[in-house]
């Protein structure tokens, strides 16, 4: 079958199979195993046709799809660049790792309408391909809005009041932003520039003088809310209401990433690279991000609930991407691609290993965790793979990433954003591995009764060591990542 | 089929008219509604044949009895009143099947054959404003349609109907007093009634002398601007809307407003514009800041509403106030949003307030505090009122979207950053009320009283499906929408002087 399609219906394929999914799956609403079998089909389906497209596009294939024409040079049309495809690849294999997850997770904790729980999960799915995939801004900023929608109901899946609360806090600060911000700058540019390709070199070089090109700049930087930069970071935090394989892969990863994700495709194919950095575009963005790779940071050190904390940690990082385009040196770039992909890896296990103590020990702040790691020694010892990752050491993913921005921002003697990455290292240190040391060298209270050994229902465990062992993988062999990222600048 | 060709813009009102006659005759409820039936699924085909014709041969021109213009009655069908030919009589049959068990609910038995005789007569009128290419016609077919309108909405079960049909009757009467004085100054200055001919004969030389023009073009703004609900002029409509019957609703948010609409445009890009240079006169100023105030005034209203219906109504003032900016801003991607939003605001809301009959229908109620959870009870009524809601926030892959983009470009063509900003912030207070709907309709327990509940039967249900589906469609795929929009509004700009 696979070999009679074409690569271009791959791409259309790759976009269709989670909204497929999401159709299928209420039709099992009353056979769960069966329902979950669709979710995990999908997933792997996903995968497969994803990964379908690496080796061709390795190979220098652009494969496009045009699906409508919504309007004189308005089209809903997809095309896969090398960025598109490291951020596609990652969402597509976590979201396997993620279902497997899910199932442990939402039947130990019983929690309550599974099924839109599902389907909701496979339409952010679809949705963050088609930001992956999209080939202007249009198509892009579709999915980038119909990812806000379909994750709405998942903040506020418990239905409470405070995730009711929370849900406001979301939807207003990511639409918001997006209508009032991102809306008229995506208009603005193609006024200007009379096309939303994304187009090596960007589409805005020589159209408008440098005043149009920094207001624009900031339209973007600010109107694109999902990178979480400060000060429009409150949705992130609120957002750790939902479940959590819902903080894992959405807000650890689809959502925030297709964030930076869409602030580095701006960047690099919008504005250009060449055109920013003579503008000299490079200031204020590094102190934007600078500031909340920073504040963020501080602010994570006095979370004591353990999501909160990587919540804020995960707007730290996120800056980080933010920090690398800012830098506009193309082996920041790099370094801002590859962290896409290993923050990803690094942070859902930490949400993972979050979510299974949770479910086996009812505990969520991070004062309850003395003498946790004895017993819950996988969770903890790939929290602690995750957390390495956070703070940048080696042997995992996270230290290349960083040491490619750090790179790029030498090379461009950009000393604020030097030091902001090390004083964010030591920050990182400062609220993870004090998990660490309680986990494992705190004696348990004395009143926690119970097993010795209690993990958490084994395919939580299963996911949460595939994704530490995947982050370390990645840093043993950087290859696919390391390649898709210099390819994205064109060399 | 040779015969009735060339008489195709005659029978667009005939049929109806005469529609009417025999619902009205027949006494009885079930026979009424199968004569409106045919009489309203009838009307696309004719407005759609006309149309074609129209973009494939140019503007028709049809005397009536014979007699040629500008002594007789002339009906004139271009791209303008063809598209809203075709909006209107569609609108009014995919809406059709859904009144038979909402009116047989909300209507007296004795009264349903008279109001699908009204219905019809209603019709008639908002289809002859259209086609008619004559000053004072157009006048006969506003008085037609606004007496049957008065009788429709006092046919509301609530008391309060009566006074709701009341205050419109006052504000429409005095809207038509306003325009037939500005039609009668037009008529003193060039003795003749005909549209078309008005235009030829104020031409050039008028420029210096015409505070009569002026005269005649500020009453009739105000006479079709009340009917149209232009803030500040829209006090009837929260009323006449809410307290209407459910279908009632429907078909006048989705027609009667927009057939306004239209006359303003006509005299606006056909007349005055031919006439007099705009840019003398703060004309389109004036427009768009009401326009603006309409999107911002009425939008943050609805935010603050108890009942459904009557959100959704000050919901429409708002909309409005993004037609009538694109008409103000008088460029071509302005006046094309404005164009295609009177399509596209009209299948969304359509689909709203088709949805909140059907709740009626099956709650009694459409307070919004006793709505909570009523989504999980009526599931695909609830979708398709949540595809419309995004619809009118303007979420990209809605319809509501491709308007808010013309118009943006509107603005931003004129080089208005701030007015960019007003109609971004518009949406986002359309967020604002809209979401607080969802939120008590999806994310509350459902209430004891609404076990019961469940979604309408399927000639119910299926046109709030198709209209929601149609809000998806056109927001995808805009070549019936928007290009035939941009089409119109070229021809339109072009004939400015």
């Amino acid at each position: 079958m696979t070999a009679t399609l074409s690569i271009e219906s791959l791409v259309v394929l790759a976009v269709l199979t989670p909204f497929a999914g999401a159709l299928l799956i209420p039709l099992f609403r009353s056979a769960p195993n069966l329902r979950e079998t669709v979710t995990l089909v999908t997933a792997g389906t996903l995968c497969a046709v994803t990964f379908s497209l690496l080796g061709p596009v390795l190979d220098g294939a652009r494969p496009e799809a045009q699906i409508i024409r919504v309007a004189p040079g308005l089209d809903l049309a997809f095309k896969v660049e090398p960025l598109g495809m490291l951020f596609a690849l990652t969402a597509a294999a976590l979201w396997v790792v993620n279902s497997i997850y899910s199932i442990g997770y939402m039947r130990a904790n019983d929690e309550p309408r599974q099924t839109t729980f599902y389907v909701c999960f496979a339409v952010a799915l679809g949705s963050t391909i088609g930001i992956a995939f999209a080939k202007n801004l249009f198509t892009l900023f579709l999915f980038y809005e119909a990812l806000t929608l379909s994750t709405y109901p998942l903040v506020t899946h418990k239905r409470n009041e405070e995730a009711v609360r929370a849900g406001r806090i979301y939807l207003l600060l990511l639409l918001g932003t997006s209508l009032l911000l991102l809306l008229p700058a995506i208009i603005a540019t193609w006024a200007i520039a009379g096309t939303l390709d994304f187009t090596p070199g960007g589409i805005l070089a020589g159209k408008a003088g440098a005043p149009v090109i920094a207001i624009l700049l900031a339209l973007y930087i600010f109107g694109i809310g999902k990178a979480a930069v400060m000060p429009l970071h409150f949705w992130l935090p609120a957002a750790m209401v939902a479940p959590t394989p819902v903080s894992a892969l959405l807000h650890a990863v689809a959502v925030v990433k297709a964030g930076v994700f869409t602030i580095v495709k701006v960047a690099v194919f919008i504005f250009g690279v060449d055109h920013l950095s003579s503008l000299g575009q490079s200031g204020w963005l590094t102190a934007v991000a600078g500031t909340t790779v920073i504040a963020a940071s501080i602010v994570a050190l006095r979370q004591d609930n353990l999501k909160r904390r990587l919540a804020y940690s995960t707007i730290s990082q996120l800056s980080y991407v933010v920090l690398g385009v800012a830098i506009l040196a193309p082996i920041s770039l790099t370094g801002a691609a590859m962290h896409i992909a290993a923050h990803a890896f690094s942070k859902i296990t930490l949400f993972f290993a979050a979510g299974s103590i949770h479910t086996a020990a009812h505990l969520t702040e991070v004062s309850q965790l003395d003498g946790i790691g004895r017993r819950m020694p996988w969770t903890m010892a790939a929290f602690t793979i995750g957390a390495l990752g956070m703070i940048g050491i080696p042997p995992t993913a996270g230290f290349l990433g960083k040491w490619f921005i750090l790179t790029g921002a030498m090379q461009t003697a950009n000393w604020l954003a030097v030091s902001v990455i090390i004083v964010s290292t030591l920050l990182n240190a400062g609220y993870f591995l004090p998990i660490v040391f309680r986990a494992f060298f705190r004696d348990p209270p004395a009143d926690r009764h119970g097993p010795k050994l209690s993990e958490a229902p084994w395919p939580m465990v299963l996911a949460l060591a595939a994704t530490a062992v995947g982050s370390m993988l990645m840093f043993f062999l950087p290859g696919i990542p390391y390649a898709l990222a210099t390819l994205m600048m064109g060399r | 089929m040779n015969a009735v060709w060339p008489h195709l813009p005659i029978l667009q009102v005939i049929v109806p008219l005469f529609g009417a006659l025999l619902a009205g005759l027949l006494r009885r409820a079930g026979p009424a509604f199968a004569v409106a039936l045919v009489a309203s699924w009838l009307m696309p085909f004719i407005a759609g044949a006309m149309l074609w014709q129209v973009l494939t041969t140019g503007p028709i021109s049809y005397h009536i009895g014979g007699w040629p213009p500008p002594w007789g009655i002339e009906y004139r069908v271009d791209a303008l009143n063809g598209f809203v030919l075709v909006l209107v009589s569609a609108v009014g049959a995919v809406i059709m099947p859904f009144a038979r068990r909402s009116v047989a609910f909300e209507i007296e038995e004795g009264q349903q054959a008279w109001f699908y005789c009204m219905y019809l007569l209603c019709l008639t009128g908002l289809l002859g404003i259209a086609v008619t290419g004559d000053a004072f016609n157009a006048f006969v077919f506003l008085e037609i349609s606004s007496l049957s309108t008065y009788v429709l909405i006092a046919l509301g079960r609530d008391r309060r109907a009566l006074l709701a049909a009341f205050q419109y009757l006052i504000m429409g009467t005095m809207g038509a007093t306003f325009y037939i004085i500005g039609v009668g100054l037009l008529y003193l200055l060039t003795g003749t009634l005909n549209l078309v001919d008005i235009a030829g004969r104020l031409g050039p030389e008028w420029t210096n002398h015409s505070r009569a023009i002026v005269a005649a073009l500020a009453f009739i703004t105000v006479g079709v601007s009340l009917k149209l609900a232009l803030f500040p002029l829209h006090a009837w409509l929260p009323n006449a809307y809410a307290y209407a019957p459910s279908w009632v609703t429907v078909f006048l948010s989705a027609t009667a407003t927009k057939v306004a609409i239209y006359l303003l445009a006509r005299f606006f890009f056909s007349i005055f514009g031919v006439a007099i240079d705009f840019r003398d006169l703060p004309v389109t100023e004036i427009v768009i800041a009401l326009s603006v105030a309409a999107m911002l005034v009425a939008s943050l209203i609805a935010v603050f509403q108890t009942d459904l219906k009557r959100m959704l109504a000050y919901s429409s003032v708002a909309q409005i106030g993004y037609i009538t900016l694109g008409i103000g801003l008088a460029n071509l991607a302005g006046l094309t949003g404005g164009l295609v939003h009177i399509v596209n605001h009209a299948l969304m809301k359509a689909a709203l307030f088709l949805a909140v009959g059907a709740i009626f229908l099956r709650v009694g109620t459409v307070r919004l505090s006793d709505l909570a959870g009523i989504g999980r009870k009526m599931p695909l009524t609830m979708t398709a009122f949540t595809v419309a809601c995004f619809g009118l926030v303007g979420t990209p892959g809605t319809s509501g979207f491709i308007s808010k983009w013309y118009l943006v470009l509107g603005a931003l063509d004129k080089g208005w950053w701030v007015l960019v900003f007003l109609i971004v912030a518009s949406s986002l207070i359309a967020l604002l009320y809209v979401g607080r709907v969802l939120e008590i309709v999806w994310l509350r327990e459902p209430l004891p009283a609404l076990a019961q509940a469940s979604d309408p039967p399927a000639s119910m249900l299926l046109p709030i499906v198709v209209l929601a589906a149609a809000t998806i469609y056109f927001g995808l795929d805009t070549e019936w929408t928007a290009g035939i929009a941009s089409t119109t509004a070229k021809g339109l700009l072009g004939g400015l002087r």
